[in-house]
């Protein structure tokens, strides 16, 4: 490439400008560039959270004070809480969270376990079919839920799981690419341990769970996360598989109340905003485990 | 490893193979064999043969939403290839607070595309902040039907697609652009290169790899789109249902109490033809991206 050629332009040249040309006594075009990222980052900032805040701003608004026309303010003059408690009236909210919680929390659970004991038997043991299964595993990947919805609605509905959560659960409860994720941290795990164990007498299950298993937690983390974001965030299919509204989870719950009931723009603002603080709360203390945890591996899909 | 009975594997395997089996295998089977059958939801099914893709190909509401779906790819695409990269160059860079500021950056991410698409409903709707901004500055006489005009109403998807998506892209590039080595952007410095030529013949070239790798992704979640349309005309793809994708409509035919299973299972096979193609060349150009490297 032409670019990589002109690297050999003399260091030398360019090592004294290196560093951060920002610091230092340095003239008035040096500080503007940092000044200049700072406008643009506020900017998107503003564009990014702007639209979060002015959901909050609106549920906060009491029902006296108007949230349209030429006197609506950008704050709310006297926040109140109130239509937090009104979307509790107009939906079951709490049983919502709770459905929800219980797929999410669920799917975590099904996703780290089931998938780190496949992804163990694909790193570690030789066994015949053992390339025809990581094959299997792969292909998935490419095979869009949207493709094949109608069927696996058919398939819940003759398992006779329709409109129970466990039927909601079913379909992501052990995704290929948490196989995948789980498989390479095995992988990269030095195999002395489990070896080691192994002469002390531990079976296969034991050197699974009291040796590797504990090493890769990191791993296990980043498959918890991203199954329980996919699970609490997922619209389509608790839409398809969950027909009765005391059964609905939040993201159902919450399209439920915007559509059905309400026209209190309000209440659904406070709906939308029960729904995603908690997560919002959460990433926000975990931001740094959540980066290093994308960069190991979390984008591939 | 240690004498193992042959079954030992298969016991690890067993919940994951299971769920694999039932949720995604048995499905795909399903799908492609009752794309040639009149299969209803209740039940019953002869084989037809090509009938279901005969009538597809007369299916003027089919077109209208393959229609929707491509103009969704050609606007949503582009976009998310080169806003985020900007938007990683505007956080790759040592300086105070700006793990914050990628964090926020973040954040459309996390939230339920449910959430998002009630905010940005609020936010445009006729009586809302954006169109009331635009009546202030007098850019519009009368507030934009946003979500009641089928044709608005994709577009602000679109708006909602994008925004949701600049920050997860975001973050595929800012590993990309921790592989430039800086020395690159010092030597353009020094030849008196600015801000945009930099960006041109430096970062571009050196993150094309990525650039394609996004582009792909991307354009297999828009060929998808659902949730965006679904929200912002709470459950009528617009005036008329102009609005609708493929998957809109996939799931309208195939998952009322009347589906036709047969019918949607077509269609299923038609988009399942475009991913596929989609995934296939991210393959393609992933491997020959790190040949590149390599």
């Amino acid at each position: 490439m032409s670019v990589r050629e002109r690297t050999d332009h003399p260091r030398a040249a360019a090592a004294p400008r290196g560093g951060r040309p920002t610091r230092g006594g340095g003239r008035a075009g040096r500080i503007a560039v940092p000044a200049l990222r700072y406008v643009l980052l506020l900017m998107m900032t503003v564009l990014l959270v702007g639209p979060f805040l002015w959901q909050l701003s609106t549920a906060l608004k009491s029902t006296g004070e108007p949230i349209y026309g030429p006197d609506t303010t950008l704050l709310p003059a006297h926040p109140t809480l109130v239509n937090f408690g009104k979307v509790a009236d107009v939906i079951p909210v709490w049983r919502y969270i709770g459905n929800s919680a219980i797929v999410a929390f669920a799917s975590v659970l099904t996703n780290c376990l089931f998938g780190a004991m496949a992804g163990y038997a694909l790193a570690r043991m030789r066994f015949r079919g053992r390339g025809a299964v990581f094959a299997a595993v792969l292909a998935s990947l490419v095979v869009p839920f949207e493709v094949i919805m109608v069927n696996v609605f058919l398939t819940v509905r003759s398992l006779g799981l329709v409109d129970t959560l466990l039927g909601v659960l079913l379909p992501g409860a052990v995704s290929g690419l948490s196989i995948l994720v789980m498989r390479t941290a095995f992988l990269a795990l030095p195999k002395e341990t489990e070896e080691a164990a192994a002469i002390d007498g531990a079976g296969e299950w034991a050197r699974f769970w009291r040796v590797a298993l504990p090493s890769v937690r990191g791993s296990l983390a980043v498959v918890g996360v991203f199954s329980f974001l996919f699970a609490w965030d997922d619209f389509l299919w608790p839409l398809i598989v969950l027909k009765n509204p005391d059964n609905f989870t939040l993201t159902v719950g919450l399209q439920y109340l915007s559509g059905t009931f309400t026209n209190d723009q309000r209440v659904v603002a406070a709906g939308t905003m029960i729904a995603v603080i908690p997560l919002l709360a959460v990433f926000f203390a975990l931001q740094r485990m959540f980066f290093r945890g994308i960069g190991e591996g979390g984008v591939k899909g | 490893m240690i004498g193992r009975r042959w079954y030992v594997p298969w016991l690890f395997l067993a919940p994951a193979l299971l769920v694999t089996a039932l949720m995604t295998w048995g499905p795909l089977a399903n799908t492609s064999v009752l794309a040639f059958t009149d299969a209803q939801a209740l039940g019953g099914g002869q084989f037809t043969g090509a009938e279901n893709f005969t009538r597809l190909a007369e299916d003027t509401e089919f077109f209208r939403a393959l229609g929707n779906t491509a103009l969704y790819l050609v606007v949503v695409v582009p976009a998310l290839v080169l806003l985020p990269l900007l938007l990683a160059q505007l956080v790759h860079a040592k300086l105070p607070g700006i793990g914050a500021f990628r964090a926020v950056f973040y954040s459309p991410v996390i939230a339920s595309m449910v959430v998002v698409g009630l905010i940005w409903s609020w936010l445009l709707s006729s009586d809302g902040l954006v169109n009331a901004v635009l009546v202030k500055l007098r850019l519009v006489a009368e507030p934009l039907p946003f979500l009641t005009d089928a044709t608005l109403l994709l577009f602000s998807c679109m708006l909602v697609t994008v925004w949701k998506g600049l920050g997860y892209y975001m973050v595929i590039y800012l590993a990309a652009l921790s592989n430039v080595p800086n020395e690159l952007y010092e030597a353009a410095r020094v030849d008196g290169a600015g801000a945009v030529r930099r960006f041109r013949s430096v970062t571009v070239p050196t993150v094309r790899p990525t650039m394609l790798l996004v582009g792909t992704l991307s354009a297999i979640s828009a060929t998808k789109v659902f949730a965006e349309i679904y929200v912002m005309s709470s459950g009528t793809a617009g005036p008329g249902g102009q609005a609708k994708s493929i998957v809109y409509y996939i799931r309208e035919v195939g998952l009322g109490v009347d589906g036709e299973v047969g019918y949607a299972s077509a269609m299923s096979l038609v988009l399942f033809v475009g991913t596929l193609g989609l995934s296939v060349l991210a393959l393609v150009l992933r491997r020959r991206g790190e040949r590149n490297e390599a």
